[in-house]
């Protein structure tokens, strides 16, 4: 399950959803509008006032602190102890990654992890970039998707080998759905991996894969501010591309403000122009990953 | 959160405690996590563990950058950060994506 948004809880109609809420478990993009603080520490203020109901009676012991329930009362704390832990709650994911990491590092693959939200091209960039990259580039491809396997079969028009993962009810790819998807994956002369994730922008942030770069999509006709709107994710980039650039100026997209809004949000990232349809700034993107590759086979494996 | 339930499980199993009182998160503020939703996973999922009924506190961690053009680190409330002196963006974050279990009340 995700920590972010509680997406994939056990069931189809998890207990206790149903029961408190009339709207669906999580709503996908909703976005990072409020943090909020629970009143701790000085000078976290974001502008938000903190009156939003709990809508959920089970997070707190006072309301279970009826007569004859088995916890203790509050007035009674003496058996009660704070242990330390301060461990990463994503521990497993990360040592999964790291495994897989290993294990693509050893076969000298360049993984890419894609990430951008629905319909901003991921499906119909990879497409072609598997097409372009032929015959120095041999790529193999894993996508993520809730369900379907049609981004599978249109992938598959680029000649790679391509396993679909569905998801079901989590709204991002974890480490482990990879290390398990690869092994269905004929990847014998193959030295790309590219990995398209779920699209979402924001839970699969958290979720390293063992990729080698991060690849966020943003295409033109998604408005400018998108960076400023989901900064986790455009932080987390290692290349930014930007998709859809035929379509600029039927979108009355702004550039200036576009690149402005990334190097504010992702100042290490490389941006890239292009566009999947009319093969616009496919070569530059190209040349860039023949170099990544390259610097990869001189690394050698880990360890 | 299942992941944070499970690791405030196993370690309460391990310091041989029987009930959860409270479950300590620190959660960085670029982590992406947002703590209504940690929240309404916990309700959902504990219970019918030894964490029923248990109190989620939820710290936030600021985020921290580093200013490689004037070498100090900076704190910024903002997501988008800037260097109070020289006004350029940060590339380098010290502090802000953690997602950690910090402690456990337990007997």
């Amino acid at each position: 399950m995700c920590n972010d948004c509680g997406c994939g809880l056990p069931g189809e109609k998890p207990a206790g959803v149903g029961a408190h809420h009339s709207e669906p478990a999580h709503e996908h993009g909703h976005g990072h509008e409020h943090e909020h603080d629970h009143e701790h520490g000085p000078g976290h203020h974001h502008g938000h006032d903190h009156s939003h109901p709990h809508r959920h009676p089970h997070t707190h012991a006072e309301a279970h602190a009826e007569p004859g329930h088995d916890a203790a009362p509050p007035a009674e704390n003496e058996a009660r102890r704070t242990v330390e832990v301060r461990r990463a709650i994503l521990e497993k994911n990360e040592r999964l990654a790291e495994r897989n990491r290993g294990f693509f590092r050893a076969r000298g693959l360049l993984v890419l992890n894609f990430l951008s939200s629905p319909g901003s091209g991921k499906t119909t960039f990879i497409r072609e970039s598997v097409r372009r990259l032929e015959p120095d580039l041999k790529a193999g491809v894993i996508v993520g998707d809730l369900a379907t396997d049609n981004d599978a079969r249109r992938l598959r028009e680029s000649g790679a080998p391509v396993v679909q993962v569905t998801t079901g009810t989590v709204c991002h790819l974890e480490a482990e759905m990879v290390g398990r998807a690869v092994q269905q994956l004929d990847l014998r002369d193959r030295n790309v991996l590219i990995i398209e994730n779920v699209g979402n922008l924001v839970c699969p942030a958290s979720y390293d894969l063992g990729e080698d770069l991060r690849v966020v999509l943003l295409s033109v006709t998604e408005g400018e501010d998108k960076p400023l709107k989901y900064p986790p994710m455009f932080q987390s980039a290692d290349v930014v591309i930007i998709s859809k650039i035929d379509l600029a100026a039927a979108c009355g997209y702004d550039r200036a403000a576009a690149l402005a809004n990334l190097r504010r949000v992702s100042p290490r990232a490389r941006i890239f122009e292009t566009s999947a349809q009319t093969g616009e700034g496919m070569d530059a993107w190209r040349e860039f990953l023949c170099e990544q590759q390259r610097a990869r086979r001189t690394l050698g494996p880990l360890g | 959160m299942q992941s944070a339930l499970g690791l405030a499980l196993k370690q309460t199993r391990e310091a041989g405690g029987g009930r959860v009182h409270v479950i300590r998160l620190r959660i960085g503020v670029l982590s992406g996590v947002v703590p209504d939703a940690l929240e309404f996973a916990f309700g959902a999922l504990a219970p019918g563990t030894p964490a029923e009924g248990a109190r989620l506190v939820i710290e936030s961690v600021p985020a921290r950058f580093w200013c490689e053009a004037c070498a100090r680190e900076f704190q910024s409330e903002d997501l988008l950060a800037e260097c109070p002196d020289c006004h350029r963006a940060s590339g380098e974050l010290r502090a802000g994506r953690e997602m950690e279990l910090a402690s456990l009340e337990i007997d």
